[in-house]
Parts: C-alpha cells; sequence; structure tokens
C-alpha cells in the first residue's frame, strides 16, 4: 500500500517590540538572566496586565500579509497549566476567537536546478492569534534554572491547515513565514535566537483515505534544516512502523538535530486540560476598517511578488533574484541601483550586487544598512566601465575602495591613477597597426567573417598599452583598420 | 451535595504538586466536591437570548504605548526565590 504524510506546522513568531505584551518592561533577547521583569511578568499579586498597542498592530499587519481574515471582535483568554516556565501558573493566550483567521502563504518548491524557479504553491492557514511567550528554563543534571526574560514577549502562533505533504513543503512554507516576517519589519525571525520556533504535526494515511492518521507531534524543530530533516525522519520512521505490522501512537516526539534521531517525551501532563477562560484582567478588541486600512498602508509588496516583478521588468536571471530577494535591504539596493544604472543594465547591477557586494559584506561582517556602499556610487562605477574609461579588472579595486570608503568612484579612480589611459590617438594607432601586422593568422579569420578573432589582435595592444587603454576606443580603431587592411 | 463524575482527586494534586495522604485526598475530594456542586447551580440559570460576552463592562481597546520601562533589580526580581543560581531561580528538574 502507498502512503502519503500530511503535515501541519505550528510556527510561533517574536514580534520585535521595545517593551513586552502586556507590560512596559523592555523585550529583547542577550540581555542578563531576569534583568527583564517587573511585578507583571513575575505575577505578583495585585498586578494587572496591559495591553501592548505595537504587538496588536504586528499581528494585524501579519494577518494582512498573510491574506488573513482579521476578526472585527477577538480576546485573550487563560491557558492553564503548570510549569515554572510561567509564573502565573496560566498563560495569556487566545482561544476561540482568533485575531486572524484562514489565510495563505505562497510557498516555492526546489526547481529542478538552482537557476531554475521551482513550483509555487499556497498553504492554507487555520489562524493566527497573540499570546505572550514564557521564560526560558535551562536544564542541568540535578536541577533547572529559570531566566524569566523572555516571559511575556508578544509571541504570534501561525497555524497551518494539516496541507503539506513533504519535508520540503515545510521548509518552504517555514522560509516563507520568514521572508514574509523580515519584509513586513514584524520580526527578526532569528531562529538561534527563539524568535521563530516550529513545532510540527506528523501523520500517514493511505494513498486516497480522507481521514487523518494517529498524529505525531514534533518539537525542538529548531533551525530551519532541522525542520526539513525532522520531518523527513518522522515520515520514515512512521512508514517503517507500518511496514513491519506496528501502530503508530498519538505521542510528542523531541528530535535530536544532531543525532538525527529522535525520542518520545514522556510528558508529565499526558492529556492536556487547559481548562480556557477568558482573561478578566483584558478587555476585547476591536478592528475596524480604519484600522486595518492604516496598517494595510504599512504593508511593504510580498517577496514573491517582488521577484516576479524583478525578473519582469528588469530581465534578470532568476538566480539573482533567488539571491536578491529574501533580503529585503539587498532587494531596494538591486532596485534603486538598476533605476540609476539605466536601461538594460539591471544584470550587471545584479552581478555586482551578488558576487561582489556580498563578498565585501561577509569578509567586513556588516550589514548593507551599516556599509558605506550606496546605489549612486555602484551605477556612477558601472556607467565607467561601460564608457570605457575604466577597465574590469581597475573596476574591481574601485568597488573594494568605494565599499571601504563610501567615496565615488571619479574619485577614487583619480586618486589611485586606474583611469584608462587619456589614450593619443596616433599611438593607439601605431600599436594597432603593429598588432595585426604580427597576427595574419587572426587577420585571415576575421575577415573570412569569424568575428570573435579580432580579441586575438588586443592583448598585445593592451599590453603596449600597460592595460591602461580604453577598451572601447581600441575596439574601434581595430575595427577601422581591419576594415582597411 | 454528590461529588461530580469528573473530579479526579490524583490528578489535581499531581498537577499541584501536592503528595496527599488517603485521608486528605478523601476530605478535600468531598470539599472540591461540594464546591463544584456549588458552582454548578450556574448551570441551571435560563441564558437563553443572552448573548454571550467575555465582559460584563462594555469596554474595547484598552491599551499602552509600546514605551519601555525600567524593571526590577535583579535582586528584587529574585527576592522571593526559595533557592536561586546564576541569577536564576532554581526549580526541580522538571524534563527527563
Amino acid at each position: 500500500m502507498n502512503y502519503e504524510a500530511v503535515i501541519g506546522l505550528e510556527v510561533h513568531v517574536q514580534i520585535k517590540t521595545q517593551s513586552k505584551v502586556f507590560t512596559r518592561v523592555g523585550a529583547g533577547f542577550g540581555h542578563e538572566p531576569n534583568t527583564l521583569t517587573d511585578p507583571v511578568v513575575l505575577a505578583l499579586p495585585g498586578t494587572l496586565p496591559v495591553m501592548n498597542k505595537a504587538a496588536l498592530d504586528a499581528i494585524i499587519k501579519a494577518g494582512l500579509l498573510l491574506g488573513c481574515d482579521i476578526a472585527p471582535i477577538c480576546k485573550w483568554d487563560r491557558k492553564q497549566y503548570f510549569y515554572p516556565d510561567s509564573p502565573k501558573n496560566y498563560q495569556i493566550s487566545q482561544y476561540d476567537q482568533p485575531i486572524c483567521i484562514g489565510g495563505l502563504v505562497e510557498i516555492e518548491l526546489p526547481g529542478a536546478a538552482r537557476n531554475v524557479m521551482g513550483e509555487h504553491k499556497k498553504i492554507p492557514l487555520t489562524r493566527i492569534h497573540l499570546e505572550e511567550d514564557v521564560g526560558k528554563l535551562n536544564h542541568h543534571a540535578t536541577d533547572s534554572l529559570v531566566d524569566y526574560n523572555r516571559a511575556g514577549t508578544p509571541l504570534m502562533e501561525i497555524v497551518s491547515e494539516p496541507a503539506m505533504h513533504t519535508a520540503e513543503e515545510a521548509f518552504a512554507y517555514l522560509t516563507s513565514i520568514r521572508n514574509t516576517m523580515i519584509y513586513g519589519g514584524i520580526s527578526d525571525c532569528d531562529m538561534e535566537k527563539g524568535q521563530l520556533r516550529c513545532d510540527a504535526n506528523i501523520s500517514i494515511r493511505p494513498i486516497g483515505e480522507k481521514k487523518l492518521g494517529t498524529k505525531v507531534e514534533l518539537k525542538n524543530l529548531n533551525s530551519i534544516s532541522y525542520v526539513r530533516d525532522g520531518i523527513a525522519h518522522e515520515i520514515k520512521r512512521q512508514l517503517a512502523v507500518v511496514a513491519t505490522g506496528g501502530t503508530l501512537i498519538q505521542e510528542t516526539r523531541d528530535y535530536d538535530g544532531v543525532a538525527g534521531t529522535s525520542q518520545s517525551l514522556r510528558s508529565k501532563e499526558m492529556a492536556h486540560d487547559y481548562r480556557y477562560f477568558p482573561d478578566p484582567d483584558l478587555m476585547p478588541v476591536h478592528v475596524d476598517d480604519a484600522w486595518k486600512a492604516e496598517l494595510q498602508g504599512t504593508c511593504p509588496e510580498l517577496p514573491f511578488d517582488k521577484q516576479r516583478r524583478f525578473i519582469a521588468d528588469y530581465q534578470i536571471p532568476y538566480t539573482i533574484t533567488s539571491v536578491l530577494i529574501p533580503d529585503r535591504e539587498l532587494s531596494d539596493f538591486f532596485e534603486a541601483t538598476a533605476q540609476l544604472a539605466g536601461t538594460g543594465r539591471a544584470q550587471v547591477v545584479g552581478n555586482w550586487i551578488t558576487n561582489d557586494l556580498l563578498r565585501e559584506l561577509g569578509a567586513a561582517k556588516l550589514s548593507l544598512s551599516a556599509s558605506k556602499i550606496s546605489p549612486a556610487n555602484l551605477a556612477a562605477l558601472i556607467q565607467q566601465v561601460d564608457a570605457g574609461t575604466l577597465l574590469n579588472a581597475a573596476a574591481k579595486e574601485v568597488f573594494a575602495t568605494m565599499f571601504a570608503t563610501g567615496d565615488t568612484p571619479a574619485a577614487i579612480i583619480t586618486r589611485l591613477g586606474l583611469a584608462a589611459a587619456p589614450t593619443d590617438a596616433g599611438e593607439l594607432e601605431s600599436w594597432c597597426r603593429d598588432s595585426i601586422a604580427a597576427n595574419s593568422k587572426a587577420l585571415a579569420e576575421f575577415k573570412s567573417g569569424k568575428e570573435s578573432a579580432i580579441n586575438a589582435f588586443k592583448g598585445p595592444i593592451m599590453k603596449a598599452a600597460k592595460g591602461k587603454a580604453n577598451p572601447k576606443l581600441v575596439d574601434e580603431t581595430l575595427r577601422r583598420l581591419l576594415a582597411e587592411a | 451535595m454528590s461529588q461530580p463524575a469528573e473530579l479526579n482527586i490524583e490528578r489535581i494534586a499531581e498537577l499541584s504538586r501536592l503528595a496527599l495522604t488517603p485521608e486528605e485526598k478523601t476530605r478535600f475530594s468531598a470539599q472540591l466536591g461540594s464546591i463544584l456542586g456549588h458552582i454548578e447551580q450556574l448551570a441551571k440559570v435560563d441564558v437563553s437570548g443572552i448573548e454571550p460576552t467575555a465582559h460584563a463592562f462594555p469596554l474595547n481597546n484598552v491599551w499602552a504605548a509600546d514605551i519601555a520601562q525600567p524593571g526590577l533589580a535583579v535582586s528584587a526580581a529574585l527576592n522571593n526565590a526559595p533557592a536561586q543560581r546564576d541569577h536564576m531561580i532554581v526549580v526541580p528538574k522538571v524534563v527527563d
């Protein structure tokens, strides 16, 4: 019998705010333990939560970007459980009235080759709700240490329908959510910092069967490649259990990405009974059309829409767009430079960015915004090369200097003496004549129509010019003389 | 008042991290059952025709601007912790 896997993902995304979701103490990663707490975070008696407006704006924006319906009315509920990561013994979450309902996440599957766009699909969402993150437990040999810095950080839970069937789809889904949230400025989605976390619900069923099989929840998928590897591993494990006549049990399993194995978690609270009820300390939220429209106005173009536009409008290859698009800043830089560089130069701009700029940024360990490069300077550099006033080899040096200093290419070319030599026409002509005279074979080939034979003459000319001749002038002079020869 | 069938004193004790003696289990079962029975009277109220609401108070959209304020000093935050180490609260090992 042939089986198919059915996968649903629960993705938690921390919202990038200054303060926590229900109190105003600061939120953030990398602070000394327990330095981001206040009486509300620690659930001291008599404290009351107060909603963070920016967290609401962010989740509504996330919902709009993912095509969700924004509920006109939503509320917050208490989810009761006993675990030291929550000092209240409940987490404030949304149970039956989430703020975002439905939605679709566009994904791209791997193409036939790296330079071929893969198939696109839309994965339906169930809902997105806003809750508070919990504290972090650090487990040691005989005890655990609790840090409440993370507790109360605004957290979105994005729940997909069980609509994916392969580990690749799940990987593409998570990548798409991450890119979209980064574009929207909603979260930095750094999995190493816990800003993006993912649990997967996985089951298998005979192909054609409509009913879902026994579900296994896979936890600890804490890098984007662990998501793919962990799910692939779990599907294989389930198929093997069924193939050997075994029965799958509903359980939670912990994936160990380093070992590539998973093991069952014997949870102390087997059957969850969260006893949700509305939080009496928080008032419901009503979202009207004006509020939605205001946030709609702050929504950027979605990454896949931008990619399709770049390919159509700038005629650049898919490979370049697949490097540019995941990084909103980099793709905006490309667009600004391409517009300055002029018609037909977009691919050259793309090449400079994806090769030289990314290499320099990587070597300097800098973000684009922290670097000194500007679209105007890169466009000017490309124009110098096009005009023949700067040779390609020298352009690399100008670029590196431009990256380091932020100076204009013109200033750098003058300072470093890198300009293609202002050639004396007579001298250039005599070099060209010498070169043609010395290579009768190439001359014959060129005369018989072999266009590329012209290149054979250029090496000796450049050598005579010590590499500084304007290649455009060399080409023009050669063609004139060859026509006479 | 009769004890509601769903009251599981073993599980409640486990979740609350309380080690109860058999006598206590019997006693607290009766007491909790009595409270639940009392609450069950609410189920008898006719609420047909009443719109469900999260709040009795007709107030919505209460929030504050996202401006971070100073919090507690670590020493104050950990003041009530029975045990602490490395500026964190020590709890019994909770996994494995």
